[in-house]
């Protein structure tokens, strides 16, 4: 059986200056924790938005296969997309308050998608919303639904933003750095609760974030993305155990852990920012940032496969 | 640095309370900041201070600065109360780094004009002496001098955050109070901000308040930590043995909640239920009870006392 959903060299421009994904591939199977990580301008939230149809204005993708459960996305047009949106493919963002209307209740919000999707009545759309209040752990799920998202911690709505795209039964959940603001507590609650909804209802779960401690914790494989392409990809305990892209080693160094590190000594880091990108750009675009870097970097970037299922871009020999 | 050296930053028992109006029929709420806290940190020192959102930590910044008065107790800097001191001799002593590089600079000011508002503020430098120390500011803080004639929307997020640390170290402060200084940057960036904090610390002799969600970073760069839950300071020690023998069942949960880069250990169970804490609605009893993983019945009616511990201490009514 083929993937759940399968990205084949994405490629995402704005206008025809600026190059936000260059050649992106990502599977995630059916049952699967997949980490998109990366840092803030990597192309990893656009890669997202690309696979959902949702680019801003001026946005422009094409790939060479864009499939979700061998169906063809990049031949949908906008309704065919609107049918799978919310319901068989479902995403949730970073920050709950923005992505929930405030002038409307918790449980109108919530029964709106199921009654669009699966023409149902109001009835069992409040009954199945209720149950999924109940089943991402909010006390009272029927008070909570007549209430307005203001009335309601971060926590509290980013369990509300899950449950919600719950509603229709999705294959995919497309997970937009869910808990990043949150406080650490919560953050912790909230991921053990996706963790254990991807493994009850057996999801494909796309889970984006830039942060490492997340991507360990949770993932089962992960893909490291970097100026618009994903530089690294391997199953979690590889990856971790032996990073072969300078860029993600470094960023591995950066991540300060309790108990492992002097407090006389620096941190890791990483020299200089990331370059904008535009199209015609050649070679590796972490060359200037990378202490391995040489001349031919500034032109080729060879495909290179360390183990079966850890693949990497870099000169570096395997 | 001898044991009986002045504390750089001296708190005792300080009490903040803000009134939130209710609305048209509500009634007006107290919210509790700040309630009782006391602590001392010495010249030097690097106080980490942890917790929740709505924990009271960036008000203590904020009554630190004396940008805001406390309703009871003292807070004296370096000897001197902090509400005594004229702003501009407050403004040579003791300076803050914000959260958020994008707000916290002017948008339409050069960022040479940024970083020298202070020394212009003091309204006691010539204009030479001015444009020698911004120089001498941004180099030290690891900007091309070329950089000073653009404005904060040409910066990164991390050279914008050396531009909030550049205006806060023009005047040569004793102390700076630096809150949540790396939240908004990526790791990489964050991880080059905490090395240049720690070593411009080092360098000149600077002491800080450090104040962060995130236990990993404190427990790099702080030599102590203090753990706030609804405004007060439930845990302190030295970093060392907050980290390796917490007490409190909040510390312990925190530090549960730090999500290190190890795979295969799976999301832990913080277990604190999702009771969520509300300063306006402060619990009887220990203030933690509702959440306690631990609670007995006497945690709800009575005050956990301080328990001293060295270099700080813990309230609880669980722990001996």
């Amino acid at each position: 059986m083929s993937a759940l959903l399968d990205v084949e060299r994405l490629e995402v421009g704005f206008g025809g200056r600026t190059s936000a994904v260059r050649g992106a591939s990502l599977t995630v199977e059916r049952g699967e924790t997949h980490c998109l990580v990366g840092e803030s301008g990597c192309g990893k939230s656009v890669t997202a938005l690309a696979i959902m149809n949702l680019l801003a204005r001026g946005g422009h993708r094409s790939a060479q296969r864009l499939a979700f459960q061998d169906e063809d996305l990049l031949k949908l047009d906008e309704r065919g997309m609107a049918r799978l949106r919310g319901n068989s493919m479902a995403m949730i963002f970073q920050e709950p308050m923005t992505s929930l209307n405030p002038a409307y209740t918790i449980g109108s919000q919530m029964t709106e998608v199921m009654r669009r999707h699966k023409k149902v009545s109001q009835r069992v759309a409040t009954d199945r919303a209720a149950d999924l209040l109940g089943r991402v752990g909010i006390t009272a799920p029927g008070l909570r639904l007549g209430q307005f998202p203001h009335q309601l911690s971060g926590g509290l709505r980013q369990r509300v933003m899950i449950a919600m795209a719950l509603m229709c039964e999705p294959q995919l959940l497309i997970a937009d750095e869910p808990t990043t603001a949150l406080d650490v507590t919560v953050q912790a609650q909230i991921l053990r609760l996706l963790a254990q909804l991807q493994r009850d209802l057996g999801l494909g779960l796309l889970l984006i974030t830039h942060d490492l401690g997340i991507v360990a914790r949770i993932a089962h494989r992960v893909s490291v993305m970097y100026a618009g392409e994903v530089v690294e990809s391997a199953a979690t305990a590889q990856l971790f155990a032996d990073p072969r892209h300078p860029y993600t080693q470094g960023l591995l160094r950066c991540v300060p852990v309790p108990g492992k590190q002097r407090q006389d000594e620096p941190l890791g880091s990483i020299p200089g920012t990331v370059p904008r990108i535009g199209p015609g750009f050649e070679g590796c675009g972490f060359r200037d940032r990378c202490s391995f870097a040489d001349a031919s970097c500034a032109h080729t970037v060879p495909h290179q496969t360390a183990a079966p299922g850890h693949d990497y871009l870099c000169r570096l020999a395997p | 640095m001898t044991a009986t050296a002045q504390p750089a930053i001296e708190l005792r028992s300080v009490g903040k309370t803000f009134r939130v109006a209710g609305g048209i029929l509500g009634k007006d709420r107290r919210v509790v900041a700040v309630d009782g806290v006391s602590f001392a940190v010495p010249p030097g020192g690097v106080l980490g201070v942890v917790g929740e959102s709505g924990c009271g930590k960036s008000t203590l910044a904020r009554l630190i600065l004396g940008l805001l008065t406390p309703d009871s107790g003292d807070i004296a800097v370096e000897g001197q109360r902090i509400v005594d001191m004229d702003r501009k001799a407050r403004a040579r002593l003791i300076q803050p780094v914000f959260q958020d590089p994008f707000s916290s600079l002017n948008p339409l000011t050069r960022i040479r004009d940024i970083v020298a508002m202070p020394l212009q503020a003091q309204g006691s430098f010539s204009r030479a002496e001015i444009a020698k120390r911004v120089d001498e500011m941004l180099e030290r803080v690891g900007l091309p001098g070329e950089m000073g004639n653009r404005l904060p929307a040409e910066l990164s997020g991390g050279q914008r955050q050396r531009v909030a640390i550049a205006r806060a170290l023009v005047l040569r402060p004793r102390i700076v109070v630096c809150d949540e200084p790396t939240s908004a940057l990526d790791v990489s960036v964050q991880a080059q901000i905490l090395n240049l904090l720690a070593e411009l610390r080092r360098d000149l002799g600077l002491t800080y308040l450090f104040i962060s969600h995130n236990l990993a970073v404190v427990e790099h760069v702080a030599s102590e930590v203090a753990v706030m839950y609804l405004g007060r300071i439930v845990e302190k020690k030295p970093t060392q043995a907050l980290f390796h023998s917490p007490e409190h069942p909040y510390t312990k949960a925190l530090l549960a909640s730090v999500l290190t880069p190890e795979p295969g250990l799976g999301v832990p169970d913080v277990g604190l239920g999702d009771v969520m804490p509300d300063p306006a609605n402060i619990p009887p009893g220990c203030r933690f009870h509702p959440r306690c993983p631990v609670a007995e019945s006497r945690c709800s009616t009575q005050t956990p006392p301080l328990r001293p511990r060295p270099g700080g201490g813990v309230e609880c009514l669980l722990v001996p």
